[in-house]
């Protein structure tokens, strides 16, 4: 009999409570090495599109805030173009698409600067509704976490969006919107466990 | 972007969310199952990097902190490799970024509380793009195995912690690399999150002598593997198309 020649991925594990020194060394004062953390700027003066604010905390099973939480987002830009190696075309060349923040030391929360993602086309063609990828790490947590953020402020686009819409238990969808706390800005807390647990995807 | 939708990841690879040998793990990990998405260009796509992000002493941690004229202490290694994806291909510019305790097993970090010393050289961090077949190369200390709080009396073996961006955000991966030969492996309760032998084996380096310094360097043999992608010759096309 043959073998299938597939390799098999390597194993995740913790990313641990020091993460900062290899992903935002500048953030845990291991400064010299390299000019700023990746990840710190998503945008520039230059960046089209709503500018806004993003923040949110990471809570654990008994509501304590992940104070070791390092975060990474992913977003398309304002037209709906992901920024670097999208098939479509050539995105907005001010946005980086990407950023990534430790939660502060004392208080756990994590603060992006960014804009408001376009729409961009589900596998079918239809259109999701805007959202940002958001994928946590720390200490206790084996594999890395995927969510998405949605908008509370597209119920039109959210009602159609084509992953919401197929969740099976509707009484979740809201984990996966953010709060408006202002004009541009935006909270996103997550619960890692409880009755409010978010919904994270198996991608 | 170099192809279609990822393979599903295969969770008996991969230590599950809650171990409760992992104490930390007990609080933080989901309850529920996670929602199964297909791939949308949202997970296809993922952000790229290149050299002019990059300093010239970046792979190097035995450098790229010491104060001049001075090096830190230990063992100078080389761990080298080839990061590929399930497919066996080799991924070019992906972003690998390391980091470590120095070799009496400290960490520069405010929350470290071992009373080992620190490292007036050692920074402990450091990042490389592979090639264009898929292989990097950085030069560093040998790390110190180091105590943590979780049973009362648990050290980790000696490791380096790896974060690795590939071509797609959902190929983004964290993982540590481990040291063949070293009996603390076996022990410790976070290699022991992941659920087979082998795929513990796959994160253990082994001494390469070929690619040994001599006089200079050792060198570990450490290859990631990341997950492939499914070919889009027959996609989601519509019959008859
Ligand atoms: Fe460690």
């Amino acid at each position: 009999m043959q073998k299938l020649p597939y390799l098999k991925e390597s194993p995740s594990q913790t990313a641990g409570p020091y993460v900062h020194i290899g992903c935002t060394p500048n953030f845990c004062g291991i400064n010299g090495v390299y000019p700023e953390d990746l990840g710190a700027r998503m945008v520039d003066e230059q960046t089209q599109g709503t500018r806004i604010t993003l923040c949110g905390t990471v809570f654990d099973g008994m509501d304590a805030p992940l104070k070791d939480v390092m975060v990474e987002i992913w977003q398309a830009d304002a037209a709906g173009l992901y920024p670097g190696n999208d098939p479509r075309g050539q995105a907005d060349p001010h946005f980086t698409g990407w950023g990534r923040k430790a939660g502060d030391y004392a208080t756990g929360e994590w603060v992006f600067e960014t804009i408001k993602p376009g729409r961009v086309p589900f596998k079918d063609g239809r259109m999701m509704a805007p959202h940002i990828t958001l994928w946590i790490v720390a200490r206790g947590i084996n594999t890395g976490l995927h969510t998405r953020i949605y908008f509370p402020d597209e119920d039109a686009a959210n009602t159609e969006d084509p992953v919401l819409t197929r969740l099976e238990h509707k009484n979740r969808i809201p984990t996966l919107i953010a709060e408006k706390t202002g004009q541009g800005a935006y909270r996103f807390d997550v619960r890692l466990q409880g009755g409010r647990e978010t919904i994270f995807f198996d991608i | 972007m170099t192809g279609g939708p990822f393979f599903q990841r295969d969770p008996a690879r991969h230590p599950p969310a809650y171990s409760a040998g992992y104490k930390s793990s007990i609080l933080r990990s989901p309850t529920r199952a996670a929602l199964s998405l297909d791939n949308t260009l949202s997970e296809m796509t993922g952000p790229v990097f290149g050299h002019h992000q990059l300093g010239p002493l970046d792979g190097d941690l035995i450098l790229n902190f010491a104060k001049p004229g001075e090096m830190p202490i230990g063992q100078r290694i080389i761990v080298h490799g080839r990061v590929q994806d399930e497919n066996g291909r080799g991924v070019p510019g992906a972003l690998l970024e390391v980091w470590q305790a120095n070799a009496g097993g400290r960490y520069r970090h405010a929350k470290e509380s071992y009373l080992a010393a620190l490292d007036p050289n050692f920074g402990g961090c450091g990042r490389v793009l592979t090639g264009g077949d898929g292989s990097y190369a950085i030069r560093t200390i040998k790390p110190g195995a180091y105590p943590w709080p979780n049973g009362p009396n648990d050290w980790r073996p000696a490791h380096i912690h790896f974060s690795v961006f590939g071509s797609g955000f959902a190929q983004r991966l964290i993982t540590q690399m481990y040291f063949e030969g070293d009996p603390m492996i076996a022990l410790c309760p976070i290699v022991r999150t992941i659920p087979s032998q082998d795929a513990i084996d796959s994160l253990t380096a082994l001494y390469d002598p070929q690619a040994t310094i001599p006089m200079d360097a050792r060198a570990y043999r450490f290859d990631i593997v990341l997950r492939g992608r499914r070919s889009t010759v027959f996609e989601n096309r519509m019959e008859g198309n």
